[in-house]
């Protein structure tokens, strides 16, 4: 069936979105919504907790060779890893390496949208996103580890890290990627700092648009089911070194710049953008 | 903020290394070599600069210059030719977040903490014993980029000692709850609490070191730490080289078993029965 117009994958939910990237009909659900496996930590702070803990786990097929998505639902405390949510994701990863080490290629998808750390699991979010960490860097030595960030919500924390980590990074125009959210560099900074209410000028810093420009990610999607679908198989076509090993090419580019008079966004494209990577 | 409990990493630093560890590099960030047993180990540090170049990052924060600097000491140990084992890298942490700011974000601030944080997991898959040690404060990216992927966490067992993923200002806002009502939670909710006790029953410390100065170290109170560290370099040896004996302990069969179960049972839907 060819599909003549464009079908949002932004609109859709983390299971859907799972099901839309992999082969038709081979959409396997790993720790589905009714193995209830919730987070132990919500229920005592008087917040409901829900059966999947805001991340889709699923086995498939990327044009016929094995494949794992792991999804996290934006639509569930902003996206944010919790130990549950985040065990999923590490564990998964986890065993794609076993499974890669043992001569079975799989591989492996993040489809990201997290505000980082859930702050009611603190520390359990954070040793979890370290372990994702991990076995990211573990994992990417085998196959190549591909990241989507696709809505609004965008990429943060030490998610965000975890993104820098991969293989690749799709991106729409919508997404954001960056360290901190606007509104805690705001608390953190001051106003001056950043008017985190100035969505022009939030999504010029971090917008998917930037950060495919200015070399910070790889590859700008329109917001299209088949789009991305297509270019999550290309990515595993072949890709360079991951951008978190090439220390001495940033170490460069950024000392040549003057932090008091720093860049602005589209001189950075300039700087930055042209240059391909190795 | 308090200056003594501040400059912790440093004086550590210096206390174990013997020098002030300058690189040709950003001089927030600090490596030299220390003795630990009867090996040299390389230790590295992040502290305050007053006047680094980023306004952003001079109270100890790990900013661009921090995390790409981190990353490239950190390599620079595994290039070395090595005679035997491979060499050990002490991570000292003492860092009170990432730096906040809107260059750090356009130059893409996520990027070096990830190098930072690549590198100590190369590193220690490359058979480094990578061992963290927490001096002072562990704070979200700032420890996630310097010694959240060492095959083994000590601790010194002191209240300076702080590991979190916010501080607590911008967690109560960022949750919408008061400074009061967040300080009864952390006290309630282990993985919410902000001191290392609670940090250590998560599973996550392999050695609370106690009864030393943490503010201004004795040379017994050195002599503990290089014992510890030596011990936790020689149980690294011995180990997997992935972070799978966190999970191992008695403390975490208790306090994490959600993540234990999770991974139980994934590993047995991974293939099709």
């Amino acid at each position: 069936m060819s599909m003549l117009t464009r079908s949002s994958f932004i609109e859709l939910n983390a299971r859907e979105r799972s099901r839309a990237i992999l082969d038709a009909g081979s959409f396997r659900e790993l720790l589905g919504p009714f193995e209830r496996l919730k987070s132990p930590w919500l229920a005592p702070q008087g917040i409901v907790a829900q059966s999947d803990d805001g991340v889709v786990l699923a086995r498939g097929l990327l044009d016929g060779a094995s494949a794992v998505v792991a999804a996290i639902e934006s639509g569930f405390q902003g996206g944010s890893i919790g130990e549950v949510s985040g065990a999923k994701i590490a564990g998964v990863l986890e065993l794609a390496l076993r499974g890669c080490e043992r001569g079975r290629t799989v591989r492996p998808v993040l489809l990201i949208e997290s505000g980082g750390v859930r702050l009611q699991e603190a520390n359990l979010g954070l040793a979890a996103i370290a372990e994702i960490h991990a076995a990211i860097i573990a994992l990417r030595r085998r196959v190549p580890v591909v990241a989507v960030i696709a809505g609004p919500v965008g990429c943060f924390g030490g998610m965000a890290l975890a993104a820098a980590l991969c293989s690749r990074i799709i991106m729409t125009r919508q997404a954001r990627l960056g360290m901190n959210g606007p509104e805690v560099i705001e608390q953190e900074a001051g106003l001056l700092e950043l008017d985190a209410a100035d969505a022009r000028l939030v999504w010029s810093l971090m917008g998917g648009e930037q950060r495919c420009a200015s070399g910070l990610a790889d590859v700008l999607v329109a917001d299209d089911v088949t789009e991305i679908a297509r270019q999550v198989r290309a990515a595993f076509a072949g890709v360079g070194g991951p951008r978190s090993e090439q220390v001495e090419r940033f170490s460069a580019r950024l000392a040549a710049l003057d932090a008091q008079r720093p860049p602005a966004a589209l001189e950075l494209r300039q700087r930055w953008g042209a240059e391909r990577a190795p | 903020m308090n200056t003594a409990q501040r400059a912790r990493g440093l004086r550590w630093f210096e206390a174990l290394t013997g020098g002030d560890g300058l690189i040709d590099g950003p001089r927030s960030v600090r490596a030299g070599d220390a003795p630990v047993g009867d090996e040299l180990a390389r230790c590295i540090a992040v502290v305050p600069d007053p006047a680094n170049r980023f306004a952003r990052a001079r109270g100890g924060e790990v900013g661009l210059d921090e995390g790409w600097a981190l990353a490239r000491e950190v390599r620079r140990t595994m290039a070395q030719a090595q005679v035997g084992a491979q060499r050990a890298l002490i991570a000292v942490v003492d860092v009170s977040s990432q730096a906040y700011g809107r260059s750090e974000e356009l130059l893409g601030i996520h990027l070096a903490c990830a190098a930072a944080a690549d590198a100590y997991a190369s590193a220690r898959l490359a058979g480094h014993p990578v061992v963290a040690l927490l001096v002072g404060k562990a704070m979200s990216g700032a420890f996630l980029a310097h010694g959240y992927q060492a095959n083994r966490i000590l601790a010194l067992d002191d209240p300076g000692v702080l590991v979190h993923a916010m501080s607590k200002l911008a967690a109560a806002r960022v949750t919408r709850r008061s400074l009061e009502a967040l300080e009864e939670l952390t006290a309630r909710v282990t993985p919410m609490a902000y001191d290392v006790r609670s940090f250590a029953r998560l599973g996550l410390v392999d050695e609370l070191i106690g009864g030393v100065n943490a503010d201004a170290p004795a040379a017994a109170d050195l002599q503990c730490v290089r014992t510890a560290l030596a011990r936790a370099i020689a149980a690294a040896r011995r180990a997997p080289l992935d972070l799978s004996q966190r999970l191992g302990s008695a403390a975490a069969r208790e306090l994490r078993a959600a993540s234990i179960e999770v991974r139980r049972r994934l590993a047995e839907e991974w293939d099709e029965s």
